[in-house]
């Protein structure tokens, strides 16, 4: 059917879309709403008391545990280093900092798997890393849960760094330069003058860095042992049950970590209308 | 504790507290952020990438590129390389026809539609690849019958790979260009229309060499991605080794079997291109960053 024998036809009063917008919704139909609503029928077809039973198996239960408690860790750790790196890029000169910059990224731009064989070959107990790890304080990282974390820890990193840096470098000066002025060392400066602008924006970053942590699957199934109640993480859970042909298991947990991406994707939002509110207050 | 007082000459002096602690000797948060801050970056990202180097190269040149050489690995790379060049084109037109449909209208739900392109970002990829299988797999999925009346194979073959690589890849052509289309404003357009352009010559000779730049940043990050692609295409692969396996899930393969040097030899490619794409984008986006200076000044002026 041709555009011109489409047009002809319309009732009028009512246009056709543009054709951009005609492209924008069937591809987001074809390719996402499509496979969306496949899962979600598929979900409510096993109804909320089936639903509820096969969410919070103990098996189920201790795979949360591990993918939800492991990626607050790992984004709480880069919450605060990645403050210090974004401090590092925007507040200091020193050598090498484009390439400090430039790595930031590299999460990003590393396939996981790769991401996964690297850190496994770091942290093994042969590893650069994982034999003094190991030999000083006993600590066995790859194929346990600390490799999880490090895995974690690993590709979330740019996420803080990344909000936080454009946030640091419109910073106005003037208000520290006031503070110190009014008698502030610069560590009352920092935590009473600047952090308070900075922790919409840290706390952004450490909400998509989570969300990221969670939903991870290449880099942490190559340096965990995925073992059930240790160090197995829920998206791992859902392939094992897909290779059991237990379909329905497989669906409603990955409906849970659906609903979870959800509420995230609004809890970032949240943050982000209100970190601007806070910038649009300050100018 | 002597208090210096900013006389109105001095209404911008150089940081106080530097000053100050010059005098008293080190500026010691100085020196202890940026350490801190290359000792993390350091262990937690350059020595990983630095040991699959070292592992790649561990017997040589030689050695490396033998491995390079065996058929498993090639086949892997081919179906990678079709994949990415099956995916890319199709999310550079949805991301073009977005960003133009989207970036410049105020509607209601605006916000809420970007929310939604962004989605797989937030996604696990594994819950991608599963709503691939109960959407089209011949036994389970929703449309399993239609397709398998068809004759056609989705799930643990290329089409769902591609599928797969699709939705994983599909928001960061819209993402970068959408913001810069927003900020440019609907002028040049206008004119061009006012003069005779029609949708298409406007579309191809004012909106997109405006946004060439954001366009090709996008283009970076779709290829990279979709070149790296693991969690979603593990689910609808099968990872039939020659058939169904693409190069990173190759990675895994090869290191799980004891294949550790062909392990690290396939991640030393998948880690090149990452790292050439990775210099691209900085490039770019020096070349974006120059573009919007060269844009703001006349409005300024």
């Amino acid at each position: 059917m041709t555009p011109a024998l489409l047009r002809r036809w319309r009732p009028p009063g009512l246009s056709l879309p543009s054709w951009p917008w005609r492209i924008t919704w069937t591809y987001l139909g074809l390719i996402l709403f499509l496979p969306l609503g496949a899962m979600l029928l598929k979900a409510a077809r096993v109804g909320p008391v089936g639903f509820w039973e096969m969410a919070t198996t103990p098996e189920a239960l201790a795979t949360y545990r591990v993918s939800f408690g492991l990626a607050l860790v790992a984004s709480l750790i880069n919450g605060v280093f990645g403050l210090v790196v974004a401090w590092a890029l925007v507040r200091s000169r020193f050598p090498g900092q484009r390439v400090l910059d430039a790595l930031i990224d590299l999460p990003f731009a590393l396939p996981t798997a790769v991401a996964g064989l690297a850190l496994t070959a770091v942290y093994s107990t042969n590893g650069w890393l994982g034999q003094p790890l190991n030999e000083a304080f006993g600590i066995k990282v790859a194929f346990a849960a600390p490799g999880v974390a490090v895995a974690m820890v690993f590709i979330s990193l740019p996420f803080v760094v990344r909000t936080v840096e454009p946030v640091l470098r419109s910073l106005e000066k003037e208000q520290e330069e006031a503070s110190w002025c009014l008698g502030a060392s610069p560590l009352q400066t920092t935590v009473r003058v600047v952090l308070p602008q900075l922790l919409p924006a840290i706390l952004g970053g450490v909400a998509q860095g989570y969300s990221r942590a969670v939903g991870e699957y290449g880099s942490v199934v190559m340096i965990s042992s995925n073992v059930p109640f240790k160090d197995l993480i829920t998206p791992t859970l859902i392939i094992q049950k897909l290779e059991e042909y237990d379909f329905q298991a497989a669906t409603v947990i990955g409906s849970v970590m659906l609903i979870f991406s959800l509420f995230s994707l609004l809890v970032i939002n949240l943050l982000q209308v209100w970190g601007q509110r806070y910038q649009g207050d300050q100018a | 504790m002597t208090i210096v007082v900013p006389t109105l000459e001095t209404s911008r002096p150089t940081p106080l507290p530097g000053k100050r602690s010059r005098r008293r000797g080190l500026d010691l948060p100085a020196i202890l952020i940026p350490l801190i801050a290359c000792l993390y970056v350091g262990v937690v990202i350059l020595l990983p990438a630095l040991s699959v180097v070292v592992s790649a190269f561990a017997k040589g040149v030689g050695p490396f590129l033998e491995n390079l050489g065996s058929p498993e690995l090639l086949s892997a790379l081919r179906l990678t390389l079709f994949a990415t060049a099956v995916a890319v084109p199709c999310n550079v037109i949805f991301g073009l026809a977005a960003a133009t449909a989207i970036a410049r209208r105020e509607f209601r739900g605006k916000a809420l539609l970007l929310s939604v392109i962004d989605l797989p970002f937030s996604i696990s990829p594994v819950v991608v690849g599963l709503m691939l299988v109960l959407l089209y797999s011949p036994n389970h999925g929703l449309l399993g019958g239609v397709v398998e009346s068809l004759g056609w194979r989705i799930i643990f073959s290329w089409p769902g790979i591609v599928l797969a690589t699709i939705i994983v890849t599909f928001p960061f052509m819209a993402r970068e260009v959408i913001p810069l289309l927003e900020e440019e404003g609907w002028e040049q357009e206008e004119a061009a229309r006012t003069l005779g352009a029609t949708d298409w010559q406007v579309f191809w000779k004012v909106t997109l060499p405006s946004v060439r730049w954001a366009a090709l940043y996008g283009l970076i990050l779709t290829t990279a991605r979709a070149l790296g692609e693991f969690g979603a295409v593990a689910v609808v692969s099968g990872n039939i080794e020659g058939q169904t396996q693409t190069l990173p899930l190759f990675v895994e393969d090869a290191y799980k079997n004891y294949q550790t040097e062909l392990a690290f030899g396939a991640a030393m490619v998948l880690g090149g291109v990452a790292i050439v794409s990775l210099l691209l984008k900085i490039l770019v986006e020096q070349v974006l960053e120059q573009d919007k200076k060269a844009s703001r000044l006349p409005q300024d002026g």
